[in-house]
């Protein structure tokens, strides 16, 4: 096993590589002065040359990657021009913002597209079916941050239920001490249950925007997976020995059937990561998306590229675990292929 | 071809729902070929004296913050957003399917290149590259249709290279071979065509995304700019008035995306039908 | 009494492309501890027989007419509870192609404890000395190790025991076998056959070996059904069948197994196909338009059963 889990970190490596390659390319490709676009808009000619030598733009291509690189190791990620302060800092403040908002969305996504998928494929031709794939392809045509916009009218403008969407706890409570970050979690840890009603009041909007759109890919996934091994012949086997209904659908149908879902998770955490900087803007959420949004909105550049590389590094090893996990379900992996 | 017809007969029977996505499709391709020229109001022009008016019957679907007619600035953004989703699945389509049929047909370094491209795009969250692409180039219109490009390489590479490598042992290539022709024209004149319609299936698909991608990066101010009409644009422009109750200036401009998309997706679906049966989900 | 008993049975699947007739009007039984054949071509209706007994097949299959009993208690009519307690307890089932047949990414040991479980009140600590027992009796080597095996750990001829040691863990008054050796090595075919006629033997367990390979079935089986095209043509003890063949499809058969030393030349088939299930104007005898004897009268409408003692019956107009 543990031999699984070394090839799999292996693997990863070539896509770290990757990454850090195409965000160095990515700043180093601007179109003009990138020492301007670091420099800021408003910079003078002097602040200019500063930032071209500091960044050793001057030197050749390869040169400068050796520079970034050892910038990288340092954890210099550069400066923000609007807060002067070092954009890796900002990033590690606001990054368990967006991590609980994306965990939450997910959570709500599997929680109820799993089921329903299941639900769906052992009721062919039911009108739980016919949800479920309706659901599956309107799913993913939900622009996400028109569906945070309408469930923000509709919940908390129409029907006065929803907070009003201005981040992530009401202005009349203090955020919990900080543990982890994740308000659920601190405000558990400080067994302030009033403290943690709001914060989840406040995430359910926002989260419920973010898994609307991954529950279709999941859905369907589960669906026509379940499907499949429904009408496998092992199942058969199964049904003849008179294992219990329940015993068949969970610990052999299901357990089988999970095995292409988790590897759906992937993309689902592409679009998570990706929708989040949506959902943010929408709720006013202080995590990162909002971040680079402000970064972008002032040519802001050095945070933009600290984003893309946070997120992209935080999506390598997402994927990672995903890998290790498939590895551990499934005994074959490995062996076969 | 009677074949062909009889059987997208049947499915168009079988399947009203597709019928309606093509009828859709239709609707939305014409408005974005005729659409300036039956906006009933300049889709520029502002008159403040009716800034943020309900929809009325001088203006169906509302004004919005500086008061220009929503529906026409819809309309016209039409245009806008259908052009940058076929560019981009265009030059998507045309660079994807050439490199994913060359790893497919030559394997060896060919394919362990290209291969090693695509992963690379997809190790990052896509929309999240898009926005560093169209940050890094600058903030046009024409660098969203790069993005968005880019980002959709990877589809077609690996749908490209899994059915050439499908037919790549057929006898009809055998023989093309054999017959004297090179690898190359084999792949192009032979097999290339026989790999398109599941390719169409994915362009289908990939339409809806790409606009969802487009409308995405404009919503956060990247490549469309003010006063351009844009349905995602004006989306982020209604944003702020949704919440205290201007309910039309963000939800037309959002429906009609919404539908758009839908569109897109359920016509890839029924193409889908049409093309295998056996691929339902 | 007899352990099963079919009467009259027929079944039809609904499909989009029509009313497939899969059995017709099927009798058969079955006495404690004996071993019947049921033979015939791949399309015959054999699986399909038996998965109807076990009542296992899909919501499209529709029994028409006709009952199961099975030690006087009725299977058409049971409960999903009453079957399961059937199932896997007194009538278990080995399928063809036991590699799939088997959970890929579940221990064979946990897999043959789920069946304990099920059936037995077996005690926890007491689960993996049965599993193992299991194993023993079916003969896999090194028993120990292989309970914590994946299927794809092991040959398909061990898959095929593992799939007999899950059949016979709780000791089932009836086996039915669909195809066990199909798919194995002419070597593992006998060992599998040994294994399993043997455990019958040992316990007086009635089987029912489905099969296409009328050799198979005349080295094992004490009585063979034939069928052709969902109907039952012809019943006879082994040696009767084969010494006198009353049905023309039985004959043709019969003459078309291979002998050893037989060229290819001389190899006899059986003219034309299987008919369509589907068509509405099915005759009576479904063999008519393959059949070279076929007369006038054997379109009519109803098609006899003639009995030839002792226990030989055929259905069929003009037997041989």
């Amino acid at each position: 096993m543990i031999r699984m889990i070394l090839k799999r970190l292996a693997g990863a490596i070539p896509n770290v590589i990757g990454v850090v390659i195409v965000t160095f390319l990515l700043t180093r490709a601007l179109p003009g002065d990138p020492a301007a676009y670091f420099a800021g808009p408003a910079a003078t000619k002097e602040a200019i040359e500063q930032v071209r030598a500091s960044l050793g733009l001057n030197k050749s291509l390869p040169h400068q990657f050796v520079y970034y690189l050892k910038d990288l190791a340092r954890g210099d990620f550069g400066n923000s021009l609007s807060t002067g302060q070092p954009v890796l800092t900002e990033i590690r403040q606001r990054l368990p913002a967006s991590l609980e908002l994306t965990l939450c969305g997910l959570l709500f996504a599997v929680v109820v597209a799993v089921p329903l998928g299941v639900l769906a494929a052992t009721r062919p031709g039911s009108w739980v079916d016919h949800l479920c794939r309706l659901l599956a392809t309107a799913g993913v045509s939900l622009p996400t941050f028109f569906t945070g916009l309408l469930l923000a009218y509709v919940f908390y403008f129409l029907l006065g239920i929803a907070p009003s969407p201005l981040g992530r706890i009401d202005v009349s409570f203090t955020s919990p001490p900080t543990v982890t970050g994740l308000y659920l979690v601190d405000s558990l840890l400080a067994r302030d249950m009033e403290l943690f009603r709001a914060a989840a009041k406040q995430l359910v909007l926002p989260a419920l925007t973010l898994g609307l759109f991954v529950m279709a890919p999941l859905m369907r996934m589960t669906r026509a997976s379940m499907l499949g091994v429904l009408s496998s012949e092992f199942i058969r086997t199964a049904r003849a020995s008179g294992l219990p209904r329940g015993k068949v659908l969970y610990a052999y149908a299901f357990r089988n059937a999970l095995l292409p879902v988790v590897t759906t998770l992937g993309m689902v955490f592409s679009f998570l990561l990706g929708s989040n900087v949506l959902v943010e803007k929408v709720f006013a959420w202080p995590g990162i998306g909002s971040y680079v949004i402000e970064a972008l909105v002032s040519s802001d550049y050095a945070p933009v590229q600290g984003f893309v590389l946070t997120m992209a590094l935080l999506y390598v090893a997402l994927n990672l675990v995903i890998d290790v996990l498939y590895g551990l379900i499934d005994p074959r992996v490995g062996i076969e292929g | 071809m009677n074949a062909t017809l009889k059987h997208v007969k049947y499915v168009a029977t079988e399947n009203p729902v597709t019928l309606g996505a093509f009828i859709l499709f239709s609707g939305f391709a014409l408005l974005a070929l005729i659409g300036p020229w039956i906006a009933p109001y300049d889709p520029l022009a502002s008159d403040t004296l009716v800034a943020l008016k309900p929809p009325t019957v001088a203006h169906w679907f509302g004004t919005d913050s500086l008061g220009r007619d929503i529906l026409s600035r819809i309309i016209v953004a039409a245009r806008l957003d259908f052009g940058i989703a076929v560019s981009a699945v265009a030059a998507s389509f045309a660079v994807g399917s050439a490199l994913g049929s060359l790893a497919g047909f030559f394997g060896g370094w060919a394919d362990r290149i290209i291969g090693r491209v695509a992963d690379t795009i997809m190790a990052f969250p896509l929309f999240v590259l898009a926005m560093g692409i169209v940050a890094a180039l600058g903030n046009t219109v024409s660098n969203i249709v790069i993005a968005t490009a880019i980002i959709n390489l990877p589809f077609y590479i690996r749908v490209a290279r899994a059915e050439v490598n499908v037919r790549r042992g057929a006898g009809y290539v055998e023989a093309a071979r054999l017959a004297g022709n090179s690898d190359l024209r084999v792949l192009a004149l032979h097999v290339f065509p026989n790999v398109l319609p599941p390719m169409m299936v994915q362009i289908s698909l990939n339409m809806g995304w790409a606009i969802l991608n487009a409308a995405g990066l404009s919503f956060i101010g990247l490549g469309v700019r003010a006063p351009q009409a844009e349905w995602g644009i004006m989306v982020a422009e209604g944003a702020t008035y949704i919440i205290s109750g201007e309910w039309w200036v963000a939800l037309f401009p959002g429906a009609v995306l919404m539908l758009a998309v839908f569109t897109f997706n359920l016509l890839g679906d029924g193409l889908r039908d049409i093309m295998d049966p056996r691929m339902r989900t | 009494m007899n352990l099963l008993e079919v009467k009259d049975y027929s079944l039809e699947f609904r499909t989009r492309s029509g009313t497939v007739h899969a059995l017709q009007n099927i009798n058969l039984d079955i006495e404690k501890g004996e071993t019947v054949g049921i033979v015939g071509e791949s399309g015959s209706g054999k699986s399909v027989l038996s998965f109807g007994i076990l009542r296992i097949l899909d919501a499209a299959a529709r029994v028409t007419s006709g009952s199961v009993t099975f030690a006087g208690l009725d299977l058409l009519g049971a409960s999903e509870g009453s079957l399961q307690e059937v199932r896997g307890r007194e009538i278990a089932m080995i399928f063809q192609n036991p590699r799939t047949a088997l959970n890929p990414i579940r221990r064979i040991g946990r897999q043959i404890e789920d069946v304990l479980a099920t059936h037995t009140t077996t005690l926890r600590e007491d689960m993996r000395k049965k599993a193992v027992e299991a194993l023993v009796r079916v003969r896999i080597p090194d028993p120990e190790r292989r309970y914590h095996a994946y299927p794809f750990e092991l040959s398909g001829g061990q898959c095929q025991r593992v799939m007999i040691a899950l059949a016979l863990a709780c000791n089932p008054q009836l086996l039915i076998a669909d195809e066990p050796t199909t798919g194995l090595d002419v070597t593992t075919q006998a060992a599998i056959m040994e294994l399993v006629s043997g455990l019958a033997r040992e316990r007086k367990m009635a089987t029912i070996l489905i099969t296409h390979d009328l050799a198979l079935a005349s080295e094992y089986c004490d009585r063979i059904v034939v069928m052709h095209a969902g109907h039952v043509v012809e019943t006879a003890a082994t040696g009767e069948l084969f010494k006198a063949p009353r049905h023309p499809y039985t004959a043709r058969l019969i003459a078309s197994t291979p002998a050893s030393g037989q060229s290819i030349a001389t190899l006899a088939s059986i003219p034309g196909n299987l008919p369509d299930l589907r068509r509405n104007d099915l005759p009576s005898c479904r063999f008519l338009e393959r059949c070279e004897r076929a007369q006038q009268d054997c379109a009519s409408a109803s098609l006899p059963l003639k009995e030839f003692p002792p226990a030989h019956s055929v259905r069929c107009f003009h037997p041989l």
